[in-house]
């Protein structure tokens, strides 16, 4: 299930803020449409985005989607456990699966973004229509 | 994260759609056909095929009937195996070539008898194939589209046999490797078993009529629960394969890559007489192959896949398949590259969505099975 205590992208991220700092990773419907992921590469730490801009990839066996960030920010910690066995994004991508933190350039951003009951009205609607 | 598009409509369906559904199978739109990609999961079916067994619906595979007393010339004509070395209930692997030598398709031919053959080919590439073959065959021969009258189950993996053998009579598993036969009942059904497969294991095709579908494919699923059997997906059916190093048309063969380059020379036998793709092929062997599909490991991070660009110190080439080995638990794939860079331990690079990524020239196939 979608936890509520994140915001969704129409992209598939999710983002969970913390004071200043968002944690940032792919939702578990992502993970199930990409199936099991064996690689996942990362931007390193102090690289500055904007929203939507991509920051890596995420490869299954079948198939490569590239990631984009939710918010603006300045990465301050990337996940190399995720990097190191990238199989625990599909075991648990709300938690231990996430993948970089940024330091929020600010928090208009965040605002602009998906409720858990949106996004699972987004996601049955992209189901059916496309 | 960027989505796969959705399924388009009025897509295909095989006997064992149904079945697919009931167990779960994601489906993906597989050359006009609705297939099943996977079920449990690629790694998972995968190594029920290395270690136990797994079945695939291979059911979108097209069949055409060459039959006549002048089959056994048609088919010398338009293929470059010598179809005159097959023996009653023998295959060999062979193709349909354009006159550059290029593939139309690469397939299967069965002799029935001298005057009965039955070609098996790939799905999405039936209506062009039976074309191919109808309009260019010469003589009392008659060419048949008969896709419609099988359903096909691919039984793989080292406990095929085992499985196999106690739903089956007579039992089909003393059939030799590329043999087959059509006195064998199935679970109650009639069928024709070869000893073929698509995987690198040891392993069975069973091709049946549509409507026993169902009741082979329960019925092997439900005997081999003791021997751990999967469904399996055309997700595995691509690893398993890429790691036998089994060409896949569309990805590593097409009407752009002769045989030779293809590494498939052994399909071709100049000596037995003409045959479309004869001269073209003799002439690029004669001047010298200039291009070869090899395998290839990565040195650095990152799945090399189907098209993308490769660098070498003699020239560009094009990565035709790429793929996480579940196996050897590292990226793998094949590559065409120009005949200079396609020994085994040259280093090339791939363009990686932009990142210069190395990898090397391997010896393949990269996963064989270990001897009985």
């Amino acid at each position: 299930m979608n936890p509520d205590d994140v915001k969704y992208t129409s992209s598939h991220e999710w983002v969970r803020v913390d004071g200043e700092v968002g944690t940032i990773g792919i939702t578990d419907h992502a993970q199930k449409q990409l199936g099991e992921i064996v690689y996942l590469e990362l931007p390193e730490v102090g690289h500055v985005y904007n929203a939507n801009e991509e920051f890596g990839t995420v490869e299954s066996v079948k198939a490569v989607s590239e990631l984009f960030t939710p918010v603006a920010g300045e990465v301050v910690e990337v996940n190399k456990g995720a990097v190191g066995e990238p199989g625990i994004i599909n075991d648990d991508p709300f938690g231990d699966g996430w993948l970089v933190k940024l330091k929020l350039s600010s928090d208009e951003d965040v605002a602009s973004l998906m409720s858990a009951e949106d996004y699972e009205k987004y996601v049955k609607e992209e189901e059916h229509g496309a | 994260m960027g989505a796969p598009a959705a399924a388009a409509a009025a897509l295909k369906r095989t006997p064992l759609y149904g079945i697919h559904r009931e167990l779960g199978a994601r489906m993906v739109d597989f050359g006009s056909w609705e297939m099943p990609v996977q079920y449990a999961g690629i790694l998972e079916e995968h190594r029920a095929v290395r270690e136990c067994v797994g079945l695939f619906d291979v059911s979108h595979m097209g069949e055409l009937d060459v039959v006549g007393p002048g089959a056994l010339a048609a088919l010398q004509a338009l293929t470059p195996n010598d179809v005159a070395k097959l023996a009653d209930g023998r295959i060999h692997y062979s193709a349909f070539l354009t006159e550059r030598g290029t593939f139309v398709d690469d397939l299967l031919v069965y002799r029935r008898s001298a005057d009965s053959y039955l070609v098996v080919v790939n799905a999405s590439n039936t209506p062009k194939d039976f074309e191919w073959a109808r309009s260019r065959a010469r003589g009392d021969v008659r060419v048949a589209d008969v896709s419609s009258d099988y359903a096909l189950i691919a039984v793989q993996g080292p406990k095929a046999a085992a499985l196999l053998s106690r739903v089956s009579s007579p039992d089909p598993t003393d059939l030799p490797y590329y043999g087959f036969r059509e006195d064998t009942t199935v679970c109650g059904a009639r069928t024709l078993v070869s000893r073929t497969g698509y995987t690198g294991e040891d392993g069975f095709e069973v091709y049946c009529r549509p409507e026993d579908a169902e009741r082979i494919f329960h019925g092997l699923l439900d005997e081999g629960r003791a021997d751990g059997v999967a469904p399996c997906g055309l997700g595995a059916r691509d690893t398993l394969r890429l790691e036998a190093k089994m060409a896949l048309y569309g990805n590593d063969i097409d009407d752009t890559v002769t045989a030779y380059e293809a590494d498939l020379g052994w399909i071709v036998k100049p000596s037995k007489g003409d045959f479309t793709g004869r001269e073209a092929l003799l002439a690029q062997k004669a001047a010298g192959v200039p291009r070869k599909l090899v395998g290839f490991e990565m040195s650095d991070r990152g799945i090399a896949r189907h098209g993308y660009a490769a660098k070498t110190a003699v020239g560009p080439g094009v990565v035709t398949s790429g793929t996480h080995s579940p196996t050897l638990g590292k990226p793998i794939g094949l590559a065409l590259l120009p005949a200079g860079a396609a020994t085994v331990g040259t280093e090339f690079e791939v363009d990686i969505r932009g990142r210069a990524a190395g990898a090397r020239v391997v010896p393949t196939p990269f996963y064989k099975r270990p001897s009985p």
